[in-house]
């Protein structure tokens, strides 16, 4: 009787996260904060806007890939992902033996995430869209100054392999969005913003507070160390490059 | 009991719905293949390891088969994006209709101070040394990152201040994503800093006219021998 009824929820739960094809987004309230690379002024304004709860998963990607064979392995043109694109699927159409289809997609590139977010009628989160939510922990908006925080953070780089783990295995943040820290990173829509001098392509407009020593390594605190990480991967990176531990999620715009 | 039996309603007609929905194509036969090829070309037809060198075989992926067909468009080019542009004459167009022709992009905006100017002065070094003859067949096309700012009325006006009203230049106004998807095809950079003013890569790129890239020149008053060597090896 008993594990009926668990049975029940766990298929209504999963039943809930993995078909509905529209996965589950929360309300994220605009504000003004500064992030780690701004504009002219530190601020930058974030306007209200709606984010997707979990990262897209595999069995998403996988329905979506159905829907659209042209995002198949073995249909997508090289123009828009590199050859290790969805690599360790068995086919266009089934996922890899190894991989849950709870687990957070990887592997895609940009053009297929934003791809995968047009076709829901949504887009993929800016870097400051992502940045505002990513800085919460589970009790406050913006966390960034707290020590366990970071740490957090920090442990989850050293940790091997978190991409093959399921959706909702880290904390639920203080806007109810989970998986942010501690599972993939994320694509976001202006990722090819981030201008970085020397490491990348030396020819782009000296943008001298991005990797600037200050910045990172005279830092008091952690904070710009994790954040620099995620900067520096977004400007080391192109938009057909296909990665196992770089997936996304979506967001949309709130309908006035 | 009575519960018992509507719980298992519930969940068999939960599983019912998801196997609708999940109802797929019968999957295609898949062989495997050593990585490493040890044994050259041979096959299995199930997941395991190389019998020479160990390693876990793989799925054969297919080659795509290259394309030789003039109308088609190639993997590669750059025709294959959809967005659509509007020119500084007025006129919408996709990539594709600037089909034929060798195309030399870079992309500006026009109230740009510092480095702009001296990218434009650049295109305009290429096509200086370009022999008149060849000129008919290249396109010299000027990309806004700025299609707020940069209006079809804008870039014409820019274009007469800068000499640059000839047949051989086009400039082009896309939407704020086409503009965002364009850039991460030449693997430009660019960041709006103020209203006004924005960072961005210094890169011309030239493409055939399949639209498929053939060369970068990054940098500002680069020797741009190369690039005109591309352009020349095109017609």
């Amino acid at each position: 009787m008993k594990t009926i009824f668990r049975l029940t929820i766990w298929v209504m739960m999963s039943f809930v996260i993995n078909t509905n094809g529209q996965s589950n987004m929360v309300s994220i309230k605009g504000g003004t904060y500064i992030p780690l690379y701004g504009r002219d002024s530190l601020k930058v304004t974030i306007q209200d806007f709606d984010m997707d709860v979990y990262p897209v998963t595999n069995q998403e990607y996988l329905d979506f890939v159905i829907q659209y064979p042209k995002w198949q392995r073995s249909n997508v043109i090289k123009l828009f992902a590199d050859d290790s694109y969805l690599i360790d699927w068995i086919s266009d159409t089934a996922i890899g033996k190894n991989q849950s289809p709870l687990a957070a997609i990887s592997n895609i590139s940009w053009f297929a995430a934003k791809a995968y977010c047009e076709c829901q009628d949504k887009r993929l989160p800016s870097i400051d869209e992502w940045e505002y939510v990513a800085m919460a922990n589970e009790n406050l908006p913006d966390a960034r100054q707290l020590k366990t925080y970071n740490e957090y953070i920090l442990s989850w780089y050293e940790k091997p392999k978190t991409f093959n783990n399921e959706i909702g295995s880290t904390f639920k943040n203080y806007w109810g969005v989970y998986d942010l820290h501690g599972l993939v990173w994320e694509w976001t829509l202006d990722f090819n913003s981030v201008l970085v001098s020397g490491e990348s392509r030396k020819d782009v407009d000296n943008d001298s507070d991005l990797f600037c020593g200050s910045a990172a390594i005279g830092a008091t605190d952690l904070m710009n160390y994790a954040a620099f990480m995620r900067y520096a991967i977004r400007g080391s990176v192109k938009a057909k490059y296909t990665m196992r531990n770089l997936g996304f999620r979506c967001v949309k715009d709130k309908i006035e | 009991m009575k519960f018992k039996n509507i719980l298992v309603l519930i969940l068999l007609s939960i599983v019912g719905f998801s196997c609708t929905k999940t109802d797929k194509k019968q999957e295609e036969a898949i062989t495997y293949q050593c990585p490493m090829q040890c044994e050259g070309d041979k096959v299995y037809n199930e997941v395991g390891s190389c019998p020479v060198c160990n390693m876990d075989i793989k799925p054969v992926v297919e080659k795509v088969k290259a394309n030789h067909n003039p109308e088609q468009i190639s993997e590669t080019s750059i025709f294959n994006l959809t967005t659509k542009w509007n020119t500084e004459e007025g006129k919408s167009i996709e990539l594709k209709d600037l089909k034929g022709k060798t195309l030399v992009m870079v992309m500006i905006y026009t109230t740009c101070k510092a480095a702009c100017p001296r990218l434009v002065a650049d295109m305009r070094n290429i096509e200086a040394q370009i022999p008149d003859k060849y000129i008919a067949d290249i396109n010299f096309i000027m990309v806004s990152i700025d299609p707020e700012t940069d209006t079809p009325k804008r870039l014409k006006e820019f274009a007469i201040e800068n000499v640059m009203d000839g047949e051989q230049w086009t400039f082009l106004q896309g939407s704020v994503s086409g503009v965002r998807e364009f850039a991460n095809v030449l693997a430009v950079k660019y960041k709006e800093i103020t209203p006004l003013d924005f960072s961005h890569s210094n890169i011309i790129s030239v493409f055939n006219s399949d639209g498929e890239l053939m060369h970068q020149q990054e940098g500002l008053g680069v020797d741009n021998k190369e690039t005109i060597n591309t352009i020349l090896n095109l017609q």
